[in-house]
């Protein structure tokens, strides 16, 4: 019982000081990368500072409410990710959250907003399946969907199922909202249609957007720690290296169209997925 | 302790729109030449949003005109407080060359009030980081007559 209300705590307290760092480190790599100097890693905290510091401006009250379930949805996955609970439980409540990040969009009949929560809806819609693969197939090495099985199992998941994780970096990238699948919002100045969905957010409400943002962040890359569940210096290891690899994709593409993401992480994705049940079966 | 983070955090994060009000395009490039990196004002905690209802500060460059001194009203309207405006070039301050000019109503303070000048023609990037940084000044110090 303390154990799980230690964890609840670490998880409301931990994931987004965890998530806003990443944010930072991510926003002075990829500066560098740029041969820039960059700003300083505790950025994104000032970000969001400034922005609860704000003036209140919104457009009516479906969109405050629409922020709010985002925000509980990605926190609320965040502690059932810790509490080790059921996978689909937590697939189910963060798409909750995402929908409702959608709903925020089409609050405002503004032309921005509308294109972006209609691109952030399709890119819901490509990540979500191969999300639901990924634990399918979780399911089929450990026996069960709880996250508490993959700690039981004793070898890391990364050996028996390498493309499954391949097909997971998809999702984080279109999660984290990375060239090339950064259409429906970017986090770069460099924007196509201003802000996209959160064009019609601002002040206070944008700054819950992006601690919510900062939760599913440490929700996905807890997701990508399991497949080194064996070992904590592992874990981190594979963290490291897939955001890295992360922010190297980031800088060296060009932001793609929606066409082309449903196309190649669906072909690409299902392809791996399909590869790798075989193999795991055929062994 | 939180509201002081929070008034540190504005000086941090001046996130930045930038309005064309009719220039040449030399104060333009010159704006945007000080996001490349040999300036990298991201270093500030600066990031061109280009979205008027995120940013803090509005950066207007080139003479008003009857036409869309409604246009920059309007952004400035749509920007939450605290909010401060910097006027950049000859042509944002007083009209420039073209102030006498039958369309040209002036500079930017007849339509929005300017907290910051950066003359120039056009001015050096250095100048309008020196610019971005006063109007960072002016912000706290609006910040605390509102408080």
């Amino acid at each position: 019982m303390i154990k799980d209300t230690l964890l609840v705590l670490f998880a409301l307290a931990g994931a987004p000081l965890l998530g806003g760092f990443m944010a930072g480190i991510d926003r002075r790599i990829t500066a560098r990368l740029q041969a820039r100097f960059g700003p300083p890693i505790m950025q994104p905290f000032y970000d969001v500072a400034k922005l609860f510091g704000k003036q209140m401006i919104v457009p009516n009250s479906w969109q405050v409410f629409c922020a709010y379930v985002y925000l509980v949805g990605a926190v609320l996955s965040v502690v059932l990710f810790f509490l080790q609970s059921d996978l689909l439980l937590i697939f189910f409540v963060q798409a909750v959250g995402a929908v409702f990040l959608v709903l925020g969009g089409m609050a405002v009949p503004s032309p921005y907003a509308q294109v972006g929560a209609q691109r952030e809806l399709i890119q819901v819609l490509t990540y979500e399946p191969l999300l639901i693969l990924v634990f399918v197939t979780i399911y089929s090495v450990t026996g069960s969907f709880k996250i508490s099985a993959i700690y039981a199992h004793e070898a890391p998941l990364l050996k028996e199922l390498p493309l499954i994780f391949i097909v997971l970096t998809y999702a984080l990238t279109i999660k984290l909202r990375k060239s090339p699948f950064d259409f429906s919002t970017s986090h770069h100045g460099h924007q196509e249609i201003v802000k996209g969905v959160l064009t019609e957010h601002s002040g206070p409400i944008l700054g819950l957007i992006e601690v919510g943002h900062w939760y599913e962040t440490v929700l996905i890359l807890g997701l990508c720690a399991l497949f080194w569940a064996t070992s904590p210096v592992g874990m981190i290891i594979l963290i490291t290296a897939t955001y890295f690899a992360e922010l190297i994709v980031d800088n060296a593409m060009a932001r793609m169209t929606w066409r082309w993401m449903l196309g190649y992480v669906w072909s690409v994705g299902l392809a791996m997925s399909v590869i790798n049940i075989i193999w795991l079966y055929a062994k | 302790m939180i509201k002081d983070f929070i008034e540190k955090s504005r000086a941090k994060s001046p996130w930045m729109v930038h309005f064309d009000c009719g220039s040449c395009n030399g104060c333009d490039i010159e704006t945007l030449a000080c996001l490349t990196p040999i300036y990298d004002v991201e270093r500030f905690g600066v990031v061109n949003v280009g979205n008027p209802k995120h940013a803090d500060l509005l950066m207007v460059t080139g003479a008003v005109n009857h036409r869309n001194k409604h246009a920059l009203k309007k952004i400035y309207d749509q920007m939450p407080d605290p909010k401060a405006v910097v006027a950049i070039g000859a042509c944002g301050l007083s009209g420039g060359v073209f102030r006498e000019a039958y369309n040209v109503v002036g500079g930017i303070d007849k339509v929005i009030p300017v907290d910051v000048y950066v003359y120039g023609c056009p001015p050096k990037p250095e100048a309008i980081i020196d610019g971005v940084v006063k109007a960072i000044e002016t912000f706290k110090a609006k910040a605390r007559e509102a408080a």
